[in-house]
């Protein structure tokens, strides 16, 4: 062993000089963009946040079952937290009662965060949108929706398509450059939320709905961070993180 | 025992019957519906009447709910008439207790001092209805948000109007 590698001439580790592209991928060494490679690792674990509230939820578990095995695509993972989840499948409907909740949840995942609306009930309220006094017609109105799977309840090769368009919606992020064009987010202030009491006698009136503003010193600090500057594209604040 | 139907209904309203006589000045008015045994009573003597069908072994109460008589066509002597169904296990008999409540004053007795289903069988009729049931440790709503400020099966409820889509904006990833 001594005598051999005593003889041996140490080959460099990495490769040196210039090599092409093939001599490279010997030394299994690529070249790519940074938001290529961030992109890639990010759409291939979207890990969704467990969430069925209804009937989808079914459909969403039947997803994740063998026949449309979801971990295939790296979304295997249901977190049963938000804060390991990159994505919140809204399957079932949303109740009044429930809609605080959702928007919390949605509030305390970590960003870049996304949104499927599952289902006829979540995307425009389903059987309930007419005369039900109970379910939010639609969750978009709580929390930006990216895609919406209709169907009562969706196949789940409808729900894997869902997926796959919020990884091609991954594939198109910027995250090192600033162009404008990246996806921020926190959501502007609901008035459907803030405070969420006294607009439901009222016949839900957004005009007529006054979001109350704390009083004290996060009153004055929201309004120094968020509203005294115009150009923060982080306006938006909530009151889920309980200041 | 016989476990017959029409057995079982002649034993609920020999029960009943007898209950009722035993409150003669509560009028008990014994009558059937849909094949169950019903009693109406005035809802002051509702509670000791289902004292007395828990005392006459009716240990379930299966539910505690309530209608609304608003658009009916015929108008019942309240708006309001609570249920109460109570079945006996051992008995294989089942009576429909129903009393009326008037619509500006909607309180009844709280059932659950009897049986500790009715605790939240009382808070949905209260969600629901409005009515409320005197004694009942923790009158909240049950199904709707706290600060639902209306009573959605009464049949004054607007079937449209309130919570509808077009009322909101709608939360685009842009705006977000």
């Amino acid at each position: 062993m001594s005598e051999q590698s005593s003889g041996m001439r140490l080959q460099p580790l990495g490769p040196s000089g210039d090599l092409s592209d093939e001599e490279l991928l010997k030394h299994n060494i690529f070249i790519t963009k940074a938001d290529d490679l961030i992109n890639w690792a990010r759409r291939s674990s979207v890990w969704p946040m467990t969430f069925g509230l209804a009937c989808c939820a079914i459909e969403m578990m039947a997803t994740g079952a063998s026949r449309t095995d979801i971990d295939r695509f790296g979304s295997g993972p249901f977190r049963a937290t938000p804060r390991q989840a990159d994505l919140m499948i809204v399957a079932g409907t949303v109740t009044h009662k429930m809609a605080p909740r959702v928007k919390r949840l949605y509030d305390q995942m970590p960003e870049p965060k996304y949104v499927i609306a599952m289902g006829a009930c979540v995307c425009r309220g389903g059987p309930y949108h007419k005369f039900g006094y109970h379910v939010v017609k639609g969750v978009d109105l709580i929390v930006p929706v990216d895609v919406y799977v209709p169907g009562c309840p969706p196949r789940p090769e409808a729900l894997l398509e869902g997926v796959f368009r919020i990884q091609d919606k991954i594939r198109r992020e910027r995250t090192l450059y600033y162009d404008g064009q990246r996806r921020l987010t926190r959501p502007a202030p609901n008035p459907r939320l803030e405070g969420h009491a006294g607009n439901w006698a009222n016949g839900f009136d957004v005009e007529g709905a006054d979001a109350p503003k704390s009083a004290g010193f996060i009153g004055w600090l929201r309004e120094f961070l968020f509203e005294g500057h115009g150009d923060d594209h982080g306006h938006g604040h909530d009151d889920g993180h309980g200041h | 025992m016989s476990r017959e139907p029409d057995a079982a209904r002649a034993r609920a309203r020999e029960i009943a019957l007898r209950v009722g006589n035993r409150f003669v000045e509560a009028a008990v008015l014994v009558g059937e519906a849909g094949g169950t045994t019903t009693m109406t009573v005035p809802r002051d003597h509702a509670i000791p009447i289902l004292e007395a069908l828990r005392v006459a072994g009716f240990d379930y109460l299966v539910d505690v709910t309530a209608h609304d008589t608003l658009k009916l066509e015929e108008p019942g002597e309240e708006r309001f008439c609570v249920h109460w169904i109570v079945h006996a296990y051992g008995l294989d008999a089942r009576i429909h207790v129903r009393a009326w409540v008037p619509e500006d004053d909607p309180r009844v007795e709280t059932a659950s001092v009897l049986w500790k289903a009715a605790l939240w069988g009382e808070r949905e009729c209260y969600d629901m209805y409005g009515i409320e049931f005197d004694g009942h440790p923790d009158l909240r709503r049950i199904l709707m948000p706290e600060d639902f400020g209306a009573f959605p099966l009464r049949k004054d409820y607007p079937l449209k109007g309130r919570g509808e889509r077009d009322n909101f904006p709608v939360i685009t990833r842009d705006k977000a």
